[in-house]
Order: C-alpha cells, then structure tokens, then sequence
C-alpha cells in the first residue's frame, strides 16, 4: 500500500498535463471528471497510504519512496524521493482532502467562466506542486515545489488578466515572494556547500553536531525564514496576501488560505532542528508571529471587503503558527495548521457563496440579513467562525490556539509578554470575526440574492466547516483526560521541548481565561455592530478615530512605505540612467566604425585608374620603409 | 659566359621601362594602351628576373621569365576578349565611361 505513495503528487499532475494539452477542447463535464477525479482520487490514497503507514508504525517513523535519480555531478547526486512522516502525512491528507473539497466547490463556482479548462488546469498544478513540496525528501526537490506553487499562485491571482488590477496584484504577489524565494535558495546554496547535501533528513542529523548560535546555523535559518516570512505572508513581508484577493474564492480558500501560505510553517517545522541551533533566529520567528497576529488582526478590523477581512485573518492566524514555531512547540504550530485549513477555508467557501448570491458584492456593509435568505450558509459560517474564534461546546476545535498560548506561556524567554500579545490577539480574533458575521448575516437587508446557491457548493462548504469544528476532537480528549493523540504523533517527527503545566488545575483556568476573551469579544461586536452601530460611526467620525481608521483601513501603511523606499528610489534611479551610462562606450564603438566607413567608401569610387595609383602609393611607401628602416 | 651588359643598368633599364608602364597605366584612357602598359611592366619585371639570375649566376631568373610569359600570354586573351566585350557594350574604349559599379 505504501508504495502507491508516488500516485498521490503524479495523479494532479497527469489532470495537469491532460486539461493543460486539451483543456480547450473538452467539454466542461471532461473538465470536471478529469480534475475532481484526480484529486478525489489522490486524495482517498493520501488517506490510504496514511492508514498504511499508521498502522505499520503507529509511533511514527518515516517512509521513503525513490523514484529516479534526479541527476549526477561529482557528489551532488540529487534523487527523487518522497518522504512519508509525521509531518508531511499531516499536511499530505489536508492538503489532498481539502483540495478535492475546494475543486468539486469550484465546479459550481466557476460553471459561467469562460477559462473553465485553464482554471483546473492551474489547481491541478498547484496540488501537484504543493504535494511535492511537502513530500520531498531533499531541498532541491522541496524548492522545485516551492516556486511551483508560487507560480500557481500568481497564474490564478491574476487568472482574471483582463483587468489590470488582477494583474497588478498577482506581479505584487509574485515578486514579494520572489525576494523571500531568492533568500531561501541563497540559504540552500549555503547549507549544501557547507555540508555537501540537501537531504533533510542528513542536514539535520549534521545540524547536530554544531554548537548552538553557530554562525553557519544563524545564517541559514536566517535565510530559510525569509522565505518562509515572504511566502506565509508574515511581517514585513505579509503585503502581497490582502491584494492577492482578486484571484478568484477557491483560489483564495485553496492557496492562499489553507494551504501554499502555511508553506513556510512546514518548512520552519520541516527543518527544526536547524532553528534550535539558532535561538536568536527562533525568538525572531516568536516576535515576528506575535507582531504580526496583532497588527493584521487591527487591519482586519476595518475592512470592508469580506475577502479582505478573511486575508487579515489568514496573515493572524498564521501569526499564531509562527508564534508557536517561535516557541519550539512545532507540534502546537502544525495543529493549529490543521484547524485553520478546514475553518479559514470554509469561511473562504461561504464568502464565496455570499457573493455570488449578491451578484459579485464584496463589501459586507452593502450585505445584511442574509440569515433568512441563505441558512445553511449562515449556519456553516457561522460554525467555522465559531470555530476561528474558539468557543466551545458549540465547536469541538477551539484549543488548538489555545494549545499554541499555554506553550509560549510556559517558554522562557519574553514568554509573558508574547502571551499577552496573543491574547490580544486572541480578543480581536472573535471581535473581527463576528463583526464579519452579525454585519453579513443579521440585521436589515439592503440587498436581496439572487436565485440559490449550487449544492455543488454548499456540500463542500459545509462539510469543510464540519470538519473543522471536529477535527480538533482527539486534542480535546488529550486536553480533558490526558489521551497522548495528535499531538504526540506530530510531536514523533519534531522532537521539541516538552513543557507541562505543573497542575491540571491551572490548564484549566487558562482554558477558562482563553474562552471568557472569546466571549467578551463575540459580546462586543455584538454591542457594536448590531446594537449600537451609531456608536462605531462616531468613534470614527472624530479625529484621532478616522485617522486610526485610515491607518489600519491600508495595513499600516506598508504599501505606502515600500513605494516610497524601493518603488520611487528605483523609478528615479531608471529615469536618471535613461541613456544608460554602460551602453556609452557600446555606442561609441558603433559611432567610430561608421565614421571610419565612410571614409573608407569615399575612396571606391568605380575608377580602376585610381585603385592603381593606391597600389602604387602603397608599394611605394612600403618599400621606401623596408629601404629606410 | 661573358657579361656583356652590367647587372646596374640593367636593372637600372628595367627599372625605366616599369615606371614607363606604370605612368602609361595611370595616365592615358585608352584600355588598349592600358593593357600594353601592363605587359611592359610584366617585362619589366621580367628583365629584372633574368639580370638578378645571371648575377647570382642562377637559371631560377630566366625560368621565372616562363612563368611571367605564360601569366602575360593568359592576361592578354582574357583581356584582349574583355576589351571587345567593353567595345559592345560602350562603344568605346575610353576608361573613364566605364567607372559606374552596377551589382
């Protein structure tokens, strides 16, 4: 069974291959069958080889699968291999389970576009490249998937290329993550020449033997999470994600919210124990996971675009994981991964299904009551928001952040204050959320929808928001009785610093802090934004509050920061060298030999009389030195 | 073998007679006149040969005078024929008329 573990990245990759060479000429149902079918398929043996592999080796363990030799040069024998373990069969079934769940939603979502064929020719490529990311055995092959999925993300953020914002905003997309990518292959280059391999699994079995803060491990960690800062779209690098929206929902709910940004997760998760032997590098990732959860829940605060709000969300969330990877509680930042696929994806899907039932309208302050008119959307977007914002018992899943507080609570440096930002976080998560949910769903209706949405639809939707509010069971019994679940599997392939509260007692009164700032803030959204919605426009109406608004409204402002540091700079640079200083001596070189070619043409004048008397001149001359000389 | 003539002025006579041709090259229109200017410097040249060879007391000097001869009998009926084409088409043998390049 295991050894069909090669089938699950190569049957997206043959729908590829198919819709790319004829998707033109299929019908939509070929279309359909083609791409649902290869994922659906991939992903029931994801879940296959997984059972395979539990079964087999219950405590974890890793399976490896070669296929071929990459190639040969001296010692650098690069082969393609997959890896199965803890890690990459977490991400293995998300990915594959919730990519067949977002392709049968886009059936329907997608039926009236006329790149039908391109669009799953696109996902299947992107769920090809994402499996190969998170299956490679080496660094090569992991950066191969790497730029395969950013190049999916940019053909399907620009997907709609007549409107030159979509284009815009997929370039942006492109070359922010581009410079993380340049970073992480720097940081490839450099771990291969100083250990002569790029397998994983060697790298960190020699990470071992260096001290910690070894100049070699900062360095590479250092480059290994720009990449990863710039592809899960974290602080300072987190600017291309809210404009990356223009892509169409599924795409938005496949890579930019489950899946592809949750890449550098994995890969600091991954490579872990490199990150332990740079502690500075991982109190960095700390610090930019809990900057970063706070100011993108702020921003998330004052969109009014329902896409846009759920990007913010993303970018916090995935704040959380980093916190938690910050922390070295890899496990805590891998099940949050897990949740936050299913929920933010299923609030992707519902968004989707909003606004298409109002005809393309994003902003959620033109929307209102739809809780009559859409109820099963209402109900399943409510319970994946319930589920983002941690309340139980309506949702099972609510500790997995709460698992990621308690860590860094227990951590030892900067803990305290980390875990308050957290909290914060933790507050404006429900506030956010559930301002999304009561402006949406209650209050007057402005707008009606038009016609039902598709089963095709709400079947995935659903679903995906179901599995999000129960998948986060078997942490719950380890919370409640101690049951070693999920979270010890994971614990198998990263090893991390095990750290307990001393008392059950005091787990469960954080449990009970965690819940009361869900609540709280839930409550005040709901004194806010249905109770006293004057209150909110006078808050922003004075001064300092539309200022502030202003401010979070753009995302602090950092779109305004790298025009002026790196957009403008390079604009006036360009202008400056118009006449391009290098190209003067090229020109000046073409200049003299057209000159000298003229001169030299003057004297072909057709006169045989004349090319004698040069002749002779010349022989003359000629001689007359050899005499002399 | 005696030197009847001093190896200077023959040269010095070749020398004469190669300016001559040259100048006639130069100088006058005529493509016919042109083309015995050329084959008195090809003697010329030739004279040259055969006084260096006796000077050195080599046969290389006179049988390089065969060769100038079979080259000069050559250039003569390719450019014998030449000027006959020329006279067809310009109607003259005048040089000058015929200094236009046309691919």
């Amino acid at each position: 069974m295991l050894s069909l573990l090669w089938l699950v990245p190569a049957l997206p990759m043959a729908g590829f291959l198919i819709l790319a060479l004829g998707g033109r000429r299929l019908p939509h149902r070929a279309v359909s069958a083609v791409a649902v079918g290869s994922t659906g398929l991939s992903a029931a043996i994801a879940i296959l080889v997984s059972a395979t592999h539990l079964r087999l080796a219950p405590g974890g363990g890793t399976y490896s699968q070669t296929l071929w030799q990459w190639m040969r040069v001296g010692d650098f024998a690069p082969s393609v291999t997959l890896s199965l373990d803890a890690l990459s069969l977490t991400m293995m079934v998300v990915v594959t389970v919730v990519g067949f769940l977002i392709h049968v939603y886009s059936i329907a979502f997608m039926a009236a576009d006329e790149g039908y064929g391109r669009f799953f020719a696109y996902m299947n490529l992107f769920v090809a490249s994402m499996l190969m990311l998170v299956l490679a055995d080496n660094l090569l092959l992991l950066y191969v998937g790497w730029e395969g999925v950013g190049l999916c993300s940019y053909l399907l953020i620009g997907f709609w290329y007549k409107d030159r914002d979509n284009v815009r905003a997929a370039l942006k997309a492109f070359w922010v993550t581009r410079a993380g990518d340049t970073a992480f292959a720097i940081g490839i280059f450099l771990l291969f020449t100083s250990l002569g391999t790029l397998r994983i699994q060697t790298i960190l079995e020699d990470i071992a033997g260096y001290p910690a803060g070894a100049p070699l491990c900062n360095a590479a960690a250092a480059l290994l999470l720009a990449g990863a800062v710039a592809k899960s779209a974290q602080l300072p690098l987190h600017v291309w994600l809210p404009d990356a929206m223009a892509g169409p929902t599924p795409v938005s709910a496949l890579i930019h919210a489950a899946t592809m940004v949750t890449a550098g997760v994995y890969l600091i998760g991954r490579m872990h124990a490199l990150f332990l032997k740079a502690p500075t590098v991982l109190f960095v990732v700390a610090i930019i996971g809990a900057a970063t959860l706070l100011l993108a829940a702020f921003s998330a605060m004052t969109q009014h675009d329902l896409k846009r709000i759920l990007a913010y969300s993303t970018i916090s969330q995935i704040g959380y994981m980093f916190l938690a990877l910050g922390v070295g509680a890899w496990a805590a930042a891998l099940s949050h991964f897990v949740t936050h696929a299913f929920f933010k994806s299923a609030l992707f899907l519902g968004a989707g299904v909003v606004i298409q039932a109002l005809g393309g309208e994003h902003d959620i302050f033109r929307m209102g009551g739809l809780r009559r008119r859409l109820p099963m959307t209402f109900q399943a977007f409510t319970l994946a928001a319930l589920t983002l914002a941690a309340v139980p018992p309506l949702t099972l899943t609510f500790n997995s952040k709460d698992l990621i507080l308690n860590q860094v609570w227990l951590s030892g440096r900067g803990g305290i204050v980390l875990w308050t930002l957290g909290m914060a976080g933790a507050f404006l998560t429900a506030l956010y959320t559930f301002r999304m949910v009561f402006v949406v769903f209650l209050g007057p209706e402005p707008m009606k929808p038009v016609g039902k949405p598709s089963l095709w639809m709400l079947v995935p939707f659903a679903v995906l928001s179901g599995l999000g509010a129960v998948i986060g069971a078997p942490e719950l019994l380890n919370a409640l009785s101690g049951v070693t679940g999920f979270y010890h599997y994971l614990n198998s392939a990263m090893s991390g610093p095990a750290r307990e509260f001393g008392l059950r007692e005091t787990e469960w009164v954080f449990q009970a802090v965690y819940v009361a700032v869900s609540l709280i803030g839930i409550a005040l959204a709901y004194y806010l934004y249905e109770l006293a919605p004057a209150l909110v426009r006078s808050m922003t109406a004075t001064r300092v509050g539309s200022r502030l608004h202003r401010m979070l409204f753009v995302g602090w402002g950092f779109d305004w920061l790298y025009r002026r540091l790196i957009g403008v700079p390079y604009v006036r640079l360009a202008r400056l060298n118009r006449g391009d200083v290098v190209d003067l001596l090229y020109v000046a070189v073409a200049r003299i030999s057209r000159g000298v070619n003229i001169l030299l043409s003057r004297t072909v004048n057709g006169n045989v009389r004349w090319y004698v008397a040069g002749v002779a001149a010349g022989a003359v001359i000629v001689l007359g030195l050899a005499v002399l000389l | 073998m005696t030197a009847m003539v001093p190896t200077a002025v023959g040269l010095a006579i070749a020398a004469v007679l190669f300016c001559t041709g040259l100048v006639g090259v130069l100088v006058r229109r005529n493509i016919i006149i042109i083309l015995l200017s050329i084959e008195m410097m090809f003697n010329a040249c030739g004279l040259a040969f055969v006084f260096a060879g006796s000077y050195w007391l080599q046969p290389d000097g006179q049988v390089m005078y065969f060769f100038i001869l079979t080259v000069a009998a050559a250039e003569v009926s390719v450019g014998l024929s030449l000027v006959l084409q020329m006279y067809r088409q310009f109607g003259s043998l005048d040089v000058n008329t015929v200094n236009r390049m046309r691919g």
